[in-house]
This record gives structure tokens, sequence and C-alpha cells, in this order.
């Protein structure tokens, strides 16, 4: 809709959520609210038919985004949002699936689906909210925790070595791997955008503050304060080596599109083998003929 | 309505009961199948990758079994008629997400080939030890329908029956079968397409606008429809609403607890089947299901020529289980015996259903192996007494 | 504000929902145009609401409606008209 012709008294992200469940959960100063508004400019920036957008979660302050948006959703168990949203493509290919959902709940729990469908190459988009900590239980100590940061079951201080995300998802063969914080909105949604229009296992970390819990048991701050460091310590380095892109305790944040490949995904290749293999006898699945 | 004829292998076929599970399904319009392999349940898995190529649909092997049955529910949701086939280990896995789907109300079939337990267990040798954890085995209360085959040929139709149950009801439907059935080859013979009776899921055709997901229909059962439609709906394993909206507090789950549960409970009548074999002037009655109840046919047998009034019931549907009739029963026989492949589970039902009338006596074999029919004979003469 | 021959800068109207807002102030802070400050007032959950003190030099560049992680916030495009009537009273640099 062309900007003129926007309603007026009529908040835009109105299209794009429950209102009858607005306002959130989410803490004053979290920025989980900011990437789902990045993510409702990307869906009216693309010309997605957005009856065919389904949005999966699983559990957590992130795993609430299925809950909030007006799109076929799914809040499912934690950590099983990938394989929901993986049996849901592929019942019906003709779906845009995209998994919406926490670094606990996508690389925690949830690590080994993770890797599987990214190693098939599975066409869903995961947009992974990273605050670092597994915020709705608490904050307690996650995969992705920086080295010394304290949280509740760490409470001396993180001694575990944490994932670097872009790292993984670039290792277990995804075809598009980008990493933003929450303050960098055009880009997270350009980098939805982008993602989008791929085939394949798109993976998006968007970095975000937890005000209630990682940034207060840190002594960080507030909402802004966490932003001012994004502000300060992101570094756009696109196409950087995957594994440099480690974050320390209020380290560098190297940021950017990492990794952007043609790759043929689990249908198409299952779909040519088994053309290949059994001929005209072989009902392909999925394909508009 | 008519099975679709792609999926249909009509004729008469020498199949193990795992092949006859996979023929079921693909009979029935199951399209998608997401696995992993675990014995004694693999054939089940290989026979749908074989087959599904040539009829049109998915076959996935997923990391684990908890993606497995997480990915059915999706598929559910995508529209499709989805199977997994595990056993012990993995349905232990598997328990979570059947709770999930029995929240959601998401029709899927399980297949659990069950084998000695308990943990690792006896992996190529059979058992009965789950049938009390397909009914109770995710937390929470909740309802769910299970069958248990006895020779391929049923795994074959059985199979189709549950997943009927499944989209009638939308629950998770189980079909409980063990290693021995699952591992035998005998004839099965596959109908024609347009002699198998296939239900569909009660599709929502109304204003979009006024679709609420959990609403229940005259017969407790809501409407469905599938994700790409246009409905905008959401769905959640939190306590909800009609709208599929997560309320927390106790009214809500008051009403959301009954409803899941009620559904099936007050169309029980409809869901129970089993067998019964001259009941009427019983002393004592034979409960069994499953392998067992073949191997307690020699010891029937052997009582009828001993002149024991002995009657059978062999169970179809384990779950509901027929309390009504098992308890009409124990107000006129003298006792119960169920021969089982554990320690006693479906036992404990039939005690609890007799209430005290006629004891239940069980022949506990932890499984490995099938009864040997004397041990079941010689309970029933203890019973007759 | 004329550039170019015919091009003008955009101006918007800003939105607030006074009762959604948390108080975050990430809108104040990222404003590139300083058209927001948070409010003296209370709003219904305690938070004081951002208030709009500079509207003439809001360029609709909409940073405030993304950032704000309430959706408590929009803008709108002001049309021709509402434009000229501030043009009137205000000097350009």
């Amino acid at each position: 809709m062309k900007e003129e012709d926007r309603p007026e008294e009529k908040n835009p992200m109105e299209d794009f959520l429950r209102m009858d469940r607005i306002p959130h959960i989410w803490c004053p100063g979290c920025g989980i609210g900011t990437v789902v508004t990045s993510f409702a400019d990307a869906l009216r920036k693309s010309d997605l038919n957005l009856d065919k957008v389904a949005v999966v979660s699983g559990i957590g302050c992130s795993g609430r985004v299925a809950g909030y948006v007006k799109f076929d959703s799914f809040h499912s168990t934690h950590g099983r949002a990938i394989p929901f949203a993986t049996g849901l493509k592929l019942a019906n290919p003709d779906l845009k699936v995209i998994v919406f959902s926490g670094d606990g709940d996508i690389v925690g729990i949830g690590g080994n689906h993770f890797i599987h469908a990214a190693r098939r190459n599975m066409d869903i988009l995961v947009i992974c909210v990273n605050n670092f900590n597994y915020a709705m239980t608490g904050g307690q100590v996650a995969a992705t925790t920086p080295l010394t940061a304290n949280l509740s079951t760490a409470p001396y201080g993180n001694f575990e070595y944490p994932f670097s995300l872009p790292y993984l998802a670039d290792a277990c063969g995804a075809s598009y791997v980008a990493r933003w914080t929450a303050l960098h909105l055009r880009r997270v949604t350009h980098s939805i955008q982008e993602a989008l229009q791929k085939r394949g296992f798109s993976f998006i970390e968007v970095i975000t503050p937890c005000v209630t819990l990682y940034a207060r048991r840190n002594r960080l701050g507030d909402g802004l304060n966490l932003l001012k460091y994004y502000y300060e310590n992101a570094e756009i380095q696109h196409g950087a080596d995957t594994r440099t892109l480690g974050i320390s305790f209020q380290g560098r944040l190297i940021v950017g599109k990492f990794v952007d490949r043609e790759k043929p995904t689990f249908l198409d290749c299952m779909n040519d083998h088994l053309s290949k293999a059994l001929g005209d006898k072989y009902v392909k699945y999925g394909v508009k003929l | 309505m008519k099975a679709d004829p792609k999926g249909v292998l009509t004729g008469a076929h020498y199949l193990d009961g795992d092949f006859a599970i996979a023929e079921g399904a693909l009979a029935a319009g199951c399209r998608f199948f997401a696995g992993y392999p675990i014995t004694p349940s693999t054939e089940t898995a290989e026979r749908f990758a074989e087959r599904i190529p040539f009829v049109g649909g998915v076959f996935i092997q997923m990391e684990d079994e908890i993606a497995s049955i997480t990915a059915l529910i999706g598929a559910s949701w995508g529209g499709k008629k989805p199977m997994t086939v595990t056993s012990g280990p993995g349905f232990s896995l598997m328990m979570e997400n059947i709770g999930l789907a029995a929240m959601m109300e998401a029709p899927i079939v399980i297949a659990n080939v069950q084998r000695g337990g308990p943990s690792t267990g006896l992996p190529t040798l059979t058992g009965q030890g789950d049938m009390m954890q397909v009914r109770w085995g995710s937390h929470g209360d909740y309802k769910i329908i299970a069958l248990s085959p006895d020779s391929p040929q049923e795994c074959f139709d059985l199979t189709i029956q549950a997943f009927n149950l499944a989209e009638m009801y939308r629950v998770p439907a189980f079909i409980m079968t063990d290693e021995c059935v699952g591992h035998m080859h005998e004839k099965v013979v596959i109908p024609p397409a347009d002699q198998i009776e296939i239900v569909e899921r009660k599709w929502y055709e109304g204003p979009k606008d006024k679709y609420l997901p959990y609403k229940p229909d005259k017969d407790l059962v809501p409407f469905m429809v599938k994700a790409g439609d246009g409905y905008r709906f959401h769905t959640t394993g939190l306590t909800h609403d009609e709208r599929g909206y997560p309320v927390i507090n106790a009214e809500c789950q008051d009403w959301c607890v009954r409803h899941i549960n009620d559904k099936i409970t007050k169309n029980a009548a409809k869901i129970i089947k089993f067998e019964e074999d001259q009941t009427d002037n019983a002393e004592v009655v034979v409960v069994s299901y499953g392998i067992t109840s073949r191997v307690a046919v020699k010891a029937v047998q052997q009582a009828r020529k001993a002149g024991i009034k002995i009657g059978t019931l062999r169970l179809i549907t384990v779950w509901p289980f027929p309390e009504k009739r098992i308890k009409e029963l124990s107000k006129k026989i003298k006792a119960f015996v169920i021969p089982e492949l554990n320690y006693g589970q479906m036992a404990l039902e039939v005690e609890r259903a007799s209430a005290g009338q006629a004891p239940a006596i069980r022949v506990s074999h932890m499984g490995g192996w099938v009864h040997d029919p004397e041990d079941i004979f010689k309970a029933i003469k203890e019973a007759a007494k | 504000m004329i550039y170019f021959g015919d091009l003008k800068a955009k101006k918007g109207k800003i939105h607030i929902n006074k009762n959604r807002c948390k108080g975050c102030g990430f809108c104040v802070e990222y404003c590139p145009k300083d058209v927001l400050e948070l409010s003296e007032e209370f709003n219904t959950k305690g938070y004081h609401p951002p208030q709009v003190i500079n509207e003439e030099n809001c360029c609709y560049c909409q940073l405030c409606e993304t950032i704000c992680p309430e959706f408590a916030l929009f803008v709108t495009l002001k049309k021709e008209e509402e434009e000229e009537e501030g043009e009137k009273g205000e000097s350009r640099p």
C-alpha cells in the first residue's frame, strides 16, 4: 500500500498482530517487540501471500511471538519448533514457514533439530532472537552465554564455552546466515526480506537486549545501555569467515550477512534423486506441474 | 468416503505385521511418515520408504523420535494424515509431544511394536509392557485411543481404523502391537479401494472470521482447518480457550482438560470394540489382546475339554477400556484370567472395572517369548474352583 | 523545505499510544531529529510515555515506529495542506 493511502490513526502493526492479545508480556526495554516490527516490515515489503505464511515458535520469551502474530501460528513444545516447522512445510510445500524463537529454544534443547534441519537444507527461515540466556524461566545460563557472564545457574560467572551461532549454522550447511542486533532495524528487515526470497535453510540471529535478566544480573544497565553497547561494538563484516564470529562478554559483535548460497532444498533433492532412480514411475511431490 | 486407490495394494499378500501396518497406512490415505529406526518396528518405516515414491508423499527419517512425533503434529496441521512407528525406548521419547498432540487436538497415528522392557530391554524379542504407558505416558489428564491387533491381517485393518478414529476424534491414535505380531508372516488380504471406508477430519467450511479452532461441535469434537487456507488461527500447547489463545487460569484449565477428556469418554461406546466368545454362560472369562490372545486359544481349548465353562473377551480397542462390559461380566462369572506379556497392566483395569465382584487373576510373563498355554490353563483351572 | 526543484522533504505526524508505553526510551534516544522526549505525566502503568516536542522537525524516517518494542508509536505522512500551514509561520534555514 502506498504511504499516502495508509488510513490515518491506525497503527500499521495492527494488520500483523492479534490486537486482542496486545499488550504483550515482554519487559520494558526487551528487544523482541522490535524484531517483530522488523519482521512485519519485511513481510509488508515482500510480495508474499500472507495467508500462506506460518509462524512456529517454541517456548520462551521469544517463543511467545507466535501467539501475537496474525498468521497461522503454532506455539509448540520447548526446542521442537524446527521439527514442527519441518512437518508443516513438508505437508504443505506452498507454505512459507518461519520459525521465530529464542537462543535457548533453538540451539539449546533444540540443538539436534537445528543441525539436522540445516544439514537437510529444509526450506524454512529460522529467526533466532539471541538474548544470551533462558529468560522466561528467570535468566539461566544458555548455550550462547558469553564466558564470565553471571546468570542464575552460573551465579559465580559462566565458565562454559558458548556457541557461535553463525558458525554452527554455516557448518551444518545453511543456505543463508546473517547476524544483526535489534538496533540494526532496517538491516534486520532487509535480511528477512532476502531470506524470505531464498529457498533452503535460512538463519538470522538477532542479538537483543534482555533488561530484566541478562542486563540486570550483569549490571549492564537498561535497554538503552545495551543498545548503546551494540551501537559502539557492532561491526559490519559481510562475508566474514564464520569461524571468527565468537562473542566475548561485552566484546566486539561482528554482524552482517555471512553466507548466501544456492543449494537444492530437501524436497528438491528428494524429487531430483528419486526421479533419476525411478524414472516415470516416481510421483513427484510438492512440485507445481 | 472411499480409499484412494493409489495407496491400496489390492490382493492377497504374504506380509509380516510391520509391513501390513505400512500398507494399512497407505490404504488409509497416509502420505507423510516421519520416523526413526528402532527394532522391531523399522520394517514399517522401510516399507513405507519403498512404497511412497510410487504413491506420492513424503518419507523422512528424522534425527530422533522426538523430532518424528513433532513433525507429525506439524504435518497434521499442514493437512496430512501422518504416521510414525516405534518401540519402547522411542515411545518414551515421544511422550511429551503426544501430550502436545492431545492438547492441540491434532489427529496423528503412532504404532508401537512393543518389545521387552524397561529401558533397552530385549530389542529383538516380544513384550506387551507399554499398555499403561500408552494411556498415561504424558503428563496431565488426556485421553487417547489404542488398538491391539493380533495378526498381520488385523495390523492392516486396525491401522486403517486407527487413522479413522484419529480423524474422527482429533486425538492421537495408537496401534499397540508387539514384535511377535510385527515379525510374523501371514496372509493379508487387501480389498479393493472402494471397499475400504476412510474418514477425514471435520473440515470447517464457515466464514473465516467466525472460526474458533476449539469450539466443540455436537459430537464434542471441534472442526479443524489447515495452515495456508487463510484462517489465521493460533494453536498452542498452553491451556487455551475456544479461540486457541492461551488463558492461564483455573477456569480455562477446567474447561480445557474436561474437553479433551470428555470427547473420548462420552463417545466411548462408539469407539470401543472387542470380540467375545461363549461368555454367556461362562464361569471364567479370559481377557487378552494381541499375540497373547492367540496363545490363549490353546489354553481355552484345553479348558473346554476339561469341562470348564470358559469364555473369552479379546480387546480390540484397549483404550478406552470396555469397563462396562467387564463390570457386567464380573457379576456373573467366578473370575477373570488375564494373560499378558507384562507384570500385570490391563489386569489392573479389569480389576478396577470388576470392582471386587470377580477376582482378576494375572498370568504374567515378562516378555521375550510368548506364554506356555499350560500356564494359562493352570490359571483357568484355579479360577474355575 | 524544497530541494532540487520539486523534491520536498517528507514530514511526519507521530501517533503515540500512551498507555502501551513502558518507558524504555528507545524512541527518544534514536530519533535523529530529537522530536521526542519522555513526558512528565504517568500512564496507567506508571511509566512516562514520550511526547512530541518538535513535530516540525519530524522527517518521517519511521525509526521510532520500528524500534518501539511495544508497538506504541506510529508515524503517518503529513499531507501537503498540513505542511503548508506549518510552513507559513516558520523560517527555513
